[in-house]
């Protein structure tokens, strides 16, 4: 009835998948939209191939942030890391599979964004330890 | 004549009055918008929106230096302006009344001018909770540079000022204390006249923010007492980029400039300057002049309706919303004052587990406008605990039908959000995913 709140964003958003956190992450980053108070913050478990072996997010906000992050964590897992370079907004938008208005593209987008900075993060901590 | 003006004593009836705004013309997939954003900005009504393109059209000039025919008129019609803002809140004197684009430059005005010239390291500035982010970044921008300190009276549950804090922390002798009138998050109304009167006993100056309050109700500066007040044109059905600073004649004059340019001088030579009299020393460079003239237009119109009628209009619509919307939408949870006595028209509230982002968006498919996030009152929030609220704010030409459609339209978010099927929600977080 209404596509931007259809019913696998409603569910991805009441019942999020890989909801909580991870005891000893390898990277993690807390990302936020401060305009709508939409909140996550993301924790990555890298195997010694380079894959994300574990993922879980944490966070408060709108459907579309909390659901596109629920996605996203699905998205990534067992992934390599040179896969996760590769993401882009088209393949969030296209999970999410909703027309978004430019207003609502940040909180679809936190995800990806607060992803990006986790592996920036790792990098940047990785280059000062090395 | 508008259909506003009728009858004096008559109950205002924004269905005829909705007749003067021609955005109520526009077809929103066959509906008329119910606009419930006024506390953000306000819709205009024809005689300002003429008055705009009168100036633009009919006598374009600057003002205070064309000595032809539309540089008097363009110069005659700013001024006249100046003098209906004046009247409008009745101040002594239309020299105290300084045309900006908005209050918040209006704050930061009195911050840089007045405060870097009076606030010293070790001085305090007494704020409160409630504050909008304009009542508050220049002051924290200028206690940073003068190493002065910042209090901040606390607020009750409801979102009312707490008034032994304020009592106590005049104790501090500030050097001004700075509040609004009333709260753009939650609507409370704050007694203005008795905090005055309290901080000028402590010896302090008083600012007031009376971006929310000017548009909702009659407001007298002499009355109320304070030394600075500020308000936004485009919230009192004027147009965006017009603004008004009042003081008191004296503290303009013993103000030095904010910006230095054209307008604002006396005499200049290279290396030194006599400025203007007040207000145009405040005034640098070409100002907003169609702004202004629209502003000028906005309170005549209001001044036509009555401002004591609106406010009666809003306590009304205030009432019937505290009363429908708790009744036809039962979760929802109504913060600030619970009595429309101590509110203006102001309705801020959540709905449980759903996010005042995805209220605010499927509303808006039903053509109902309203306002989500913080409102640029991100310390009130933390303060009450609230990632972000849903807001509710009404005008001259807000109904009974606009509270009606919100109330139908939260009850549709509901739905789709607890479709059948759907279950509890399972968003606590689990303590660890994986081990």
């Amino acid at each position: 009835m209404d596509d931007l709140y259809r019913d696998e964003i409603l569910e991805h958003y009441r019942h999020p998948h890989n909801f909580g956190t991870l005891p000893e992450p390898d990277a993690v980053h807390e990302g936020s939209n401060p305009l709508c108070g939409d909140r996550i913050t993301l924790m990555l478990g890298i195997g010694e191939t380079g894959t994300i072996d574990e993922v879980a997010f944490t966070g408060r906000g709108c459907a579309i942030s909390q659901a596109s992050a629920s996605m996203l964590t699905d998205e990534i897992k067992d992934k390599p890391l040179s896969d996760l370079a590769r993401l882009g907004r088209e393949d969030i938008l296209d999970s999410l599979g909703i027309d978004i208005s430019p207003a609502r593209l940040k909180c679809a987008l936190l995800s990806l964004d607060t992803l990006r900075r986790a592996l920036a993060d790792r990098v940047a901590w990785q280059a000062v330890t090395e | 004549m508008t259909t506003a003006s009728t009858s004096v004593d008559a109950p205002l009836d924004p269905i005829a009055i909705r007749a003067d705004f021609p955005i109520f013309q526009r077809d929103f997939n066959g509906r008329r918008m119910a606009y419930l954003d006024s506390a953000s900005t306000s819709l205009k009504p024809r005689r300002v929106i003429e008055a705009v393109t009168g100036y633009d059209s009919r006598y374009t000039a600057n003002v205070h230096r064309g000595i032809y025919t539309t540089g008097e008129e363009a110069t005659a019609a700013y001024e006249a302006a100046r003098v209906k803002a004046a009247r409008f809140i009745n101040a002594r004197d239309s020299h105290e009344i300084v045309f900006l684009r908005n209050a918040t430059e209006g704050i930061n005005l009195v911050a840089y001018s007045w405060g870097r010239r009076n606030i010293r390291a070790a001085d305090t500035i007494v704020l409160t909770e409630l504050e909008h982010h304009a009542n508050l970044v220049p002051w924290q921008l200028l206690s940073q540079e003068k190493d002065a300190d910042l209090e901040f009276v606390a607020i009750d549950e409801q979102g009312r000022l707490n008034q032994e804090s304020f009592r106590v922390l005049l104790r501090t002798r500030p050097k001004l204390v700075a509040f609004t009138h009333v709260s753009n998050g939650l609507g409370t109304i704050n007694p203005v006249r008795e905090m005055v009167a309290m901080a000028h006993e402590a010896g302090a100056l008083v600012l007031v923010d009376g971006a929310q309050a000017v548009p909702h109700g009659p407001v007298d500066v002499q009355e109320l007492g304070c030394d600075f007040y500020v308000f936004s044109g485009h919230k009192v059905l004027g147009p965006t980029g017009s603004g008004v600073l009042w003081a008191r004649r004296e503290l303009l004059d013993a103000m030095p400039p904010f910006m230095g340019g054209g307008e604002m001088i006396r005499e200049v030579h290279l290396r030194r300057t006599t400025f203007n009299d007040v207000p145009w020393k405040f005034e640098a460079g070409t100002p907003a002049i169609s702004a202004a003239i629209g502003l000028g237009a906005a309170l005549d119109y209001l001044s036509d309706i009555g401002m004591e009628r609106l406010r009666a209009h809003e306590r009304a619509l205030t009432e019937y919303a505290l009363e429908v919307l708790p009744r036809e939408v039962p979760d929802i949870r109504i913060l600030g004052p619970r009595s429309a006595e101590e509110r203006a028209g102001i309705i801020t509230f959540n709905l449980p587990d759903i996010h005042p982002h995805d209220v605010a968006t499927l509303l808006d498919r039903d053509a109902v406008a309203i306002r989500a996030g913080h409102h640029c009152t991100q310390p009130l929030h933390e303060r009450l605990g609230e990632t972000a609220t849903a807001r509710a704010s009404f005008n001259v030409y807000s109904g009974r039908d606009d509270i009606d459609r919100l109330a139908a339209g939260l009850g549709k978010v509901q739905a789709i959000f607890q479709r059948p099927g759907a279950t509890e929600t399972t968003r606590e977080p689990a303590a660890a995913v994986t081990g």
